[in-house]
């Protein structure tokens, strides 16, 4: 390499060359924060000002550690489908259907673990599949017929609370009694467990930040300043180490038994996460579903397959509501008819692009589910805890996601008048 | 009419050391090439030679058939009759996949660069470099770096800059570099300079050059004369789909050209009277 740096020296790629220091690492992010690009900003910010606001109104109740763990359980289902969503969103069209979608595949499941004494990961699977069928259905009528995807979703939409009817049955509930299923939002690891995870997770992240930092520095490429990788190292570590922390003390409501650990879903969503991510930010069909949504045609004229990119979108997300509605069952221990509708998508959508996924396609990662998931989770469990009326929540719901939808628009228009 | 093996000009531009062999063998050469869109007739015989190390120009009014004799080259419209030739051996170009295989790099006029994507990463769209299924991310930032410092770009603070965040002269030269990263031999630009304020002219201009001194062929299709006899070396204009005449850029003036463009003869240049006539 030291060959080239002679010839790399007479073009002007200064902050590329020059290592860089922490305070121009952070006055080229302030740059980048005026100049629309918000990243996890508003989503930090409403954890924080909703975290105070609900403290405030509700200090006994809200950070009591019962509720805490109950806020991780109700955050769940909804990040998870989030999280699908993300894929979709990326390429700026919508899935409508998901929440409704992940209603199905409960009912396929518990009715295959209740009505056909089927193991739970036959029905598991069967569930997944289902979804992932119904993606398809979907990712074929929009890649292929090229109808537009709010317009299938949303017929789908309809169509989908049918078939949970059908299958369930009117007015009826199916409950759900496996053990494997109850215990993923209703069963916490073993501290033990939790903490060996945490560390090992904190570890791993450190290296491979590290190791990042230290592989650009010897072949002189762009990377942040040593203090800045730490840092966000330390903060990652703190809020895994706390978190296990706070969901190990016993939270049981009488001291004749314990609670305690962290629920068995957080580890399933963090696996997701890290899966999500890799695919994201590591491979080549990370790397064209970002370009599919920045610039369609510029994708298709570098030789990248449209419509299968915009068809798969629509696969994982569907898959992806498939292993939420499993988690809802589990936390309801029922799937009923009317599981996945409602405010479901809603709520998946708000948590997606307040976590900083933008509707207009291109931009949004895997950890805005998480943290968008969070802030809906406490502001449902928020309301909850309030008492509020359900004509207020859902006005207060709506106008969440609007506000959302409007700081993303916002942001857009700021992207624009300051680049070129 | 098959164009004679000129010499290339000498004159202009050239580079200390420049390795380019000054009379070789064309790249690309296309031979009476015929296409029709249904009843329209768009490109009448035309015969097209370019050489490695030379910028050629490719002239003509709105609707000249700029447009579409690249398209042919790029594999995007296939050809009616004729031949294309490329390094002296007839090929078939079926689509946008054969051209890039044989070394040929088109760059748009709306150049098609995702916004939402850094340098690098819009350099190596579609044909990123991996480790297993992993990106190699350190490879192509590498590439893409030696890439713009060999076309000696200048203006560019970080490789990792998003390119919404560019200058629209900026991201030209981040599509031109584009083109010339895969050891390309033939880079075509449509209109390169159609938008651009007077220094960010200047400064694609000189990419342009340094794309031909750096071994490429390149095809310039350009309205302003003013960058066609600053880069090019050899100029071919088309006329209501017909090769009106191909020149030596030294060997003409200004209004020669805009004679060739608009009435497709200059003097004794050009069609025939009749020829020009019987085109509409
Ligand atoms: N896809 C097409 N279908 C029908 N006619 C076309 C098509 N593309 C170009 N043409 C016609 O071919 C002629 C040449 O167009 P074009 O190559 O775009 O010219 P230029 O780029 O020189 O302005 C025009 O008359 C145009 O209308
Ligand atoms: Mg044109």
């Amino acid at each position: 390499m030291s060959t080239d740096i002679p010839r790399l020296a007479d073009a002007d790629f200064a902050a590329d060359r020059r290592q860089l220091d922490v305070r121009s690492a952070v006055s080229d992010y302030w740059a980048r924060v005026r100049a629309g690009e918000l990243g996890a900003i508003p989503a930090i910010l409403a954890l924080a000002f909703l975290v105070v606001l609900f403290t405030g109104l509700r200090p006994e109740t809200f950070l009591s550690k019962g509720n805490v763990a109950n806020l991780f359980t109700q955050a769940l289902p909804v990040t998870i489908l989030a999280m699908g969503l993300v894929f979709v969103l990326l390429l700026g069209e919508i899935d409508l259907s998901a929440g409704v979608a992940s209603g199905v595949c409960g009912a396929v499941m518990a009715k295959l673990i209740v009505d056909s004494g089927q193991p739970w990961y036959v029905a598991v699977i069967a569930a997944i599949a289902v979804g992932v069928v119904i993606g398809t259905a979907i990712g074929w009528l929009v890649s292929v017929i090229r109808i537009p995807s709010f317009v299938v979703t949303l017929a789908l939409f309809l169509g989908l609370q049918g078939i949970t009817l059908k299958l369930i049955g009117k007015g009826g509930t199916v409950p759900v009694r496996d053990d494997v299923i109850v215990a993923l939002a209703n069963k916490n690891m073993p501290i033990w467990l939790g903490w060996t995870l945490a560390v090992v997770v904190s570890l791993g992240y450190a290296g491979s930040q590290l190791w990042r930092w230290d592989r650009q520095r010897r072949r002189g490429l762009h990377g942040k300043p040593v203090q800045l990788v730490a840092a966000r190292v330390l903060v990652v570590a703190v809020i895994l180490l706390f978190g296990t922390f706070v969901l190990s003390l016993d939270r049981a409501p009488s001291p004749l038994v314990t609670l305690a650990g962290i629920p068995w879903g957080v580890p399933l969503v963090a696996v997701l996460l890290i899966i999500a991510t890799f695919v994201l930010d590591r491979t080549a069909y990370g790397r064209h579903l970002y370009a599919v949504g920045g610039n369609a045609e510029a994708a298709r004229r570098a030789g990248i397959n449209v419509t299968r990119i915009r068809m798969s979108v629509f696969m994982i997300a569907s898959g992806l509501a498939a292993v939420s509605g499993i988690v809802a069952a589990s936390r309801l221990n029922s799937v009923a008819t009317d599981s996945g509708a409602g405010n479901t998508l809603l709520y998946a959508v708000g948590a997606a692009v307040i976590g900083g996924t933008s509707l207009f396609g291109g931009r949004g990662r895997a950890r805005d589910a998480i943290l968008g998931g969070l802030v809906i989770a406490i502001i449902d469990n928020g309301l909850g805890l309030l008492g509020v009326d359900a004509y207020a929540n859902f006005l207060i719901t709506g106008g969440v996601l609007l506000l959302a939808a409007g700081i993303d628009a916002l942001s857009r228009r700021r992207r624009s008048a300051t680049g070129r | 009419m098959a164009p004679p093996g000129r010499a290339r000009s000498g004159a202009h531009g050239e580079p200390e050391g420049n390795d380019v062999a000054e009379n070789g063998e064309p790249v690309l050469r296309l031979v009476g090439v015929n296409k029709s869109f249904g009843p329209v007739h768009v490109l009448h015989d035309v015969d097209f030679t370019l050489r490695q190390g030379e910028v050629m120009a490719l002239v003509g009014d709105n609707g000249a058939g700029k447009s579409t004799l690249i398209k042919c080259i790029a594999g995007i419209h296939p050809i009616d009759s004729g031949v294309i030739e490329y390094d002296g051996r007839e090929v078939k170009i079926g689509g946008p996949r054969d051209a890039a295989e044989l070394g040929i790099e088109i760059v748009y006029q709306d150049l098609a660069l995702a916004d939402n994507l850094d340098i690098v990463q819009n350099m190596f769209l579609g044909r990123e470099q991996r480790k297993g299924i992993v990106l190699d991310e350190d490879a192509m930032e590498e590439k893409a770096r030696e890439t713009l410092a060999r076309l000696s770009v200048r203006t560019v603070k970080s490789v990792r800059q998003q390119v919404s965040s560019l200058s629209g002269g900026q991201r030209q030269t981040v599509a031109i570099a584009k083109a010339a990263l895969w050891d390309s031999k033939v880079v075509v630009l449509d209109e390169p300079t159609a938008a651009l304020g007077v220094a960010q002219t200047r400064q694609v201009l000189d990419l342009v050059r340094r794309l031909a001194d750096t071994g490429h062929a390149v095809v310039l299709i350009s309205h302003n004369m003013n960058d066609v006899f600053e880069v090019s070396d050899r100029i071919t204009a088309l006329y209501l789909g017909r090769v009106a005449a191909e020149v030596k850029r030294t060997d003409v003036t200004h209004g020669q050209v805009v004679e060739l463009i608009t009435a497709g003869r200059s003097g004794d240049l050009g069609l025939a009277p009749t020829s020009a006539a019987e085109t509409i």
